[in-house]
């Protein structure tokens, strides 16, 4: 199963390639990551989507809290969150498709950003499934090149 | 206040953190850090190799407890002690090895020398650090220190850059220890005590399997508390081997691949595993699906990651081994309305059990009439003629096999061995680290004819500084246990496992000015060792045994523990 896995550490040289060696070195799987500095400059945060059974899953967030410059590490799944990607997407825009990938960008609140005479670049910004979702019906109509940032999640406010 | 050089900060902190011993070798980018030493109060044991070094230090480790330290150049000097950091790491032995580096502003050049050592041991050590600035160094170091020795212990390196070893800066005063991103812990909780105790009170069938956690933790008097207490029967990894009395009736010595029939048989038909400071290793295990599969397992453990890894654990307990042991002690002594004698007694039927498998099939060997020495007789002997006292390391293979099956360990930190990592060549510089720690003890490394050669040339080292330090060589000119594999389950095809040129290992003794002893007849062993003991040198032993003799009990690989070959 598909979990996101957040991890606040210390924004020191060397602690992304800590992350990325353990996961590389026990044969864990990472779909996407996407890491920056938070509001306090000492500290990263750190958001890894990874696939794996309960077991793996319970060993990533172990293995991952043992790294010394880990101060936490949350399971999204084991509580309410938001989480967005967003992806740039240069389409063909030859006459015929130029008016549907506008249209289909509109669907999806994607904002075209760049325009040249044969090309739209766009951003989708959404949950991964809505932009994957987006990114299907674009692809028939000629994507040129895509860059996804990579999921960021974080916990939902309490509502009281 | 009058500055200090980086150097004299160094060796000002480690004497602070408790530290009399260095193992090291020089190089351009320690210089100034060995010149200092040079006036230091220190004691410096330079060795041959730096592995050598490593191992030393972790030698000295394992059988004080204390934080060893290593000291090494940059490049090659820091790349030829990687072997020796990956083995600390797989055995959590606390150590800390500081490596030379080129000055900050080569750094990422290719300078002369460079390595980029930090990025080289991050996925074995606990922790590493490249030194960044004058002023982080000393915190560093203490960090360093706190993190080898505390939680699971483990080794942590320091990378040293030349240009901060020769500046001049203040020396910090000691500031109270903060990390908020490490804190480990290590009492256990109250309600998984509980629930174990409970547990324990329910088991008829019960079986301790206590690991090198034990040893790490100190906590032997607590293990033999509980045991004796409850009449629980332990059986030990290799690493756990001394953490409860080899001889003690309750002993079913090793478990695993080459663990007695007892033991493998008890884990199989217990009802409650008490696992100690182990982790389930594929050695211990064997096939996973048939492990221990009638059994609650109980895991204390004070590192979380061990815990549900390999086997599915009831009821885990994260905690220093020492502290969970004793809450549990507590709990039995405290509980009202608990009849101990009653609980022991419910245990004798199991008890009986595990002694009639014993007599079944006893931990045993061939003997016979020929005279040749068999391997065994010599471990046996030497068990004998050091009444068991010695402090033994081992090289890695069947010599290291039948140590653990023959020579009855009856103390923690009495056997240095390398048990994760199965490093060859570990024995001989651990022995030197152990015999610098206990000038007067008896220390023997036992060793087989290859791996005795992968460090020999520490044979150099323990003469330099006088440790007497006796090597016993069970000579089968093979690589035996790789020859034993291929005669099992090759078909005899014994490939690049014979030894066919090996040194006369008494003129090689000789030429490093150490003295040579060989038998040939078992007849001659006795005196051997009798006069290696008695001898005020560095002694190598070559005991000429028996050829293709196997370690048996045997779990062939990816089999059932139960499923042993049987001598």
């Amino acid at each position: 199963m598909k979990h996101t896995i957040s991890v606040q550490l210390r924004n020191k040289p060397g602690v992304l390639s800590r992350v990325t060696g353990l996961f590389s070195g026990r044969g864990f799987n990472i779909e996407s990551l996407c890491v920056a500095e938070t509001m306090d400059s000492e500290l990263s945060v750190l958001t890894i989507v990874s696939r794996g059974d309960a077991a793996i899953i319970e060993q990533i967030t172990k293995q991952l809290h043992k790294l010394i410059d880990v101060i936490k590490v949350t399971d999204m799944a084991e509580l309410p969150y938001v989480e967005r990607e967003m992806v740039l997407l240069r389409m063909k825009a030859v006459e015929t498709t130029r008016a549907e990938v506008l249209r289909i960008a509109d669907i999806f609140r994607a904002k075209v950003i760049d325009v040249s005479s044969k090309t739209f670049t766009i951003e989708v910004t959404g949950s991964s499934s809505k932009v994957n979702a987006c990114i299907e019906l674009l692809r028939p109509l000629g994507i040129k090149e895509i860059v996804r940032t990579g999921t960021v999640a974080m916990a939902r406010a309490p509502k009281k | 206040m009058k500055k200090v050089t980086g150097a004299e900060a160094i060796i000002k902190c480690l004497k602070e953190e408790g530290v009399s011993t260095i193992f090291g070798y020089p190089g351009g980018a320690i210089t100034d850090l060995y010149d200092a030493l040079m006036d230091a109060d220190l004691k410096n044991i330079i060795v041959r190799h730096e592995q050598g070094a490593v191992h030393a230090a972790d030698g000295y480790a394992r059988v004080t407890g204390d934080v060893g330290v290593a000291l090494l150049t940059s490049g090659p000097g820091a790349t030829n002690g990687v072997t020796g950091i990956a083995t600390a790491y797989c055995d959590s032995i606390p150590i800390v090895v500081l490596t030379g580096q080129v000055p900050r502003a080569l750094i990422g050049n290719d300078a002369f020398q460079e390595v980029d050592i930090v990025g080289i041991t991050r996925p074995c050590t606990k922790h590493n650090y490249l030194v960044g600035s004058a002023e982080e160094l000393v915190p560093t170091l203490r960090e360093a220190f706190h993190i080898a020795r505390s939680g699971r212990p483990g080794p942590v390196l320091v990378d040293l850059p030349k240009d901060i070893i020769t500046a001049k800066f203040d020396y910090p005063a000691k500031k109270a220890m903060t990390m908020p991103s490490y804190q480990p812990n290590t009492d256990p909780h109250p309600r998984q005590v509980e629930k174990a105790c409970k547990a324990i009170m329910r088991a008829k069938c019960p079986v301790l399997y206590v690991g090198g956690g034990v040893i790490l933790a100190n906590a032997q008097d607590d293990l033999i508390e509980l045991t004796r207490k409850l009449g629980i029967p332990v059986t030990m990894t290799l690493m756990g081997l001394g953490a409860f009395p080899g001889t003690d009736p309750l002993s079913m010595g090793m478990l695993g691949m080459h663990g007695s029939f007892c033991a493998n048989m008890a884990v199989a038909e217990c009802d409650l595993l008490i696992a100690v400071g182990a982790r389930f290793d594929d050695r211990v295990t064997g096939k996973l699906s048939d492990f221990a599969t009638k059994a609650k397992v109980i895991h204390i453990d004070v590192d979380p990651t061990s815990i549900s890894k390999n086997v599915r654990v009831d009821i885990p307990i994260v905690a220093d081994c020492r502290n969970a042991l004793k809450a549990i002690n507590i709990w039995f002594d405290t509980q009202p309305g608990i009849n101990i004698e009653e609980e022991k007694a419910c245990h004798q039927p199991w008890f009986e059990t595990i002694q009639k498998w014993t007599e079944q099939h006893p931990m045993t060997w061939h003997d016979d009439e020929s005279g040749i020495i068999k391997p065994q007789y010599v471990i046996e002997k030497l068990n004998e003629l050091t009444g068991g006292d010695a402090i033994i390391t081992t090289e890695v293979g069947q010599n290291q096999m039948w140590t653990a099956q023959f020579f009855k360990f009856n103390k923690a930190r009495h056997l240095v061995t390398s048990g994760g990592l199965g490093t060859m060549g570990f024995g001989l510089p651990a022995a030197i680290g152990a015999q610098c720690a206990f000038p007067e003890k008896t220390v023997i490394d036992i060793a087989g004819d290859g791996s005795i050669q992968m460090n020999i040339q520490e044979l150099a080292t323990a003469r330099q500084y006088n440790l007497p330090i006796k090597v016993a060589i069970l000579n089968n000119n093979y690589l035996g246990m790789v020859r034993q594999w291929q005669e099992l389950f090759y078909n005899r095809r014994y490939f690049a496992t014979p030894m066919e040129v090996l040194p006369d290992f008494i003129d090689l003794a000789k030429a490093y000015g150490a003295v040579g002893l060989r038998a040939t007849k078992k007849s001659e062993v006795e005196p051997v060792i009798k006069e290696a003991l008695s001898t005020r040198n560095v002694v190598l032993m070559d005991f000429r045994i028996a050829r293709e003799e196997n370690v048996y009990p045997m779990v062939p690989a990816g089999k059932a523990t139960t499923e042993m070959l049987l001598v």
